[in-house]
């Protein structure tokens, strides 16, 4: 059985000096129909909407409700509903992208083997690990901003409560930091289990096994998206609730 | 046992074990869910958001496992 499993990108070439994968082309594609189909969304907008406007005003009243029902606040929810938002579009769009035929299938002969041109945005770590950086900055500068530093703080150095309050506090601490991993390795996990679950069901039946784990992998990838966005508005609404006082 | 059998044995052996923990709790979570929206359907709307939630902290433990298993099989 011969599948081809490759972790990292595969290099194009350099475009003056900054290394160009076939995962970043990928994404400037994403970026390219994202500002399309803003900038002709945008341009239209009217008092009395038509049908794309409609859906558009449809999808984002319910986040921004959401959002309302989540931080507690309608302004809390417009300020942050532009990142929330972006995030989820971003990934859904590269994770819808994903099953087009061209993708993996075009590439160049480089040195004897095969490199495709484009390769799912979200199977590369470089990717998911920047959208987490993203996130947890977000998250705790959000935080430092509504609690101020000290407050913020006492979260994670208590030294009010023993030394059973000072653990709970590194254990937060270490939560904390360990969001990068879990965000970044759960979109970069399901998405790249499905491109391998979906070669190895090419090798076993090439005709008619792919076509139900697409339509799953393709849930799968709109439920990624929304959880990424989801978590990041979790995470927010813990950092910015008051540090527990002691009673 | 060559280097390659090894590689192999230990993803099966990694993802095999990961998986276990993250079942059950996945079954937990959405059991309990489902309990409470049978308790109180007009709010199964939050319910199921936050067991989304839930489900994707549990099943990114799996996941890990699953990484770490390609880590070990094709690097």
């Amino acid at each position: 059985m011969d599948i081809h499993v490759a972790l990292a990108p595969e290099h194009l070439g350099t475009f003056f000096g900054i290394p160009v994968t076939n995962s970043l082309v990928m994404g400037w594609i994403v970026v390219a129909i994202l500002l399309t189909v803003g900038f002709f969304v945008g341009r239209n907008v009217r008092l009395i909407p038509g049908k794309v406007q409609n859906f558009f005003e449809m999808i984002f009243e319910f986040v921004i409700d959401y959002m309302e029902s989540t931080l507690g606040s309608r302004a809390l929810a417009i300020k942050y509903f532009p990142l929330i938002m972006s995030i989820f579009l971003f990934i859904v769009t590269a994770n819808l992208l994903d099953f087009f035929p061209f993708i993996g299938s075009i590439g160049i002969q480089h040195e004897g083997h095969f490199v495709p041109l484009l390769r799912p945005m979200n199977t590369d770590l470089n990717v998911t690990l920047a959208l987490a950086i993203i996130a947890f900055f977000v998250i705790e500068i959000t935080g430092i901003i509504m609690l101020g530093f000290l407050r913020y703080g006492s979260k994670f150095v208590n030294l009010k409560q023993g030394v059973m309050g000072f653990m709970v506090g590194i254990m937060e601490l270490i939560g904390n930091l360990a969001r990068l991993v879990s965000f970044s390795f759960r979109l970069f996990g399901n998405i790249f289990a499905g491109e391998i679950l979906i070669a190895v069901a090419i090798a076993f039946l090439p005709l008619f096994l792919p076509v139900p784990l697409m339509l799953f992998e393709t849930f799968v990838g709109v439920m990624q998206a929304a959880i990424f966005a989801l978590l990041t508005l979790a995470f927010i609404k813990i950092a910015i609730s008051e540090p527990h006082e002691s009673h | 046992m060559d280097a390659e059998a090894a590689k192999t044995l230990g993803m099966a052996i990694v993802v095999g074990l990961g998986v276990i923990g993250p079942g059950i709790g996945i079954g937990i979570v959405v059991g309990k869910a489902l309990e409470a929206i049978g308790r109180n359907p007009e709010a199964s709307g939050t319910i199921t958001t936050t067991m989304f939630i839930g489900v994707a902290l549990t099943e990114a433990l799996a996941i890990f496992a699953l990484v770490i298993g390609f880590i070990l099989k094709f690097t």
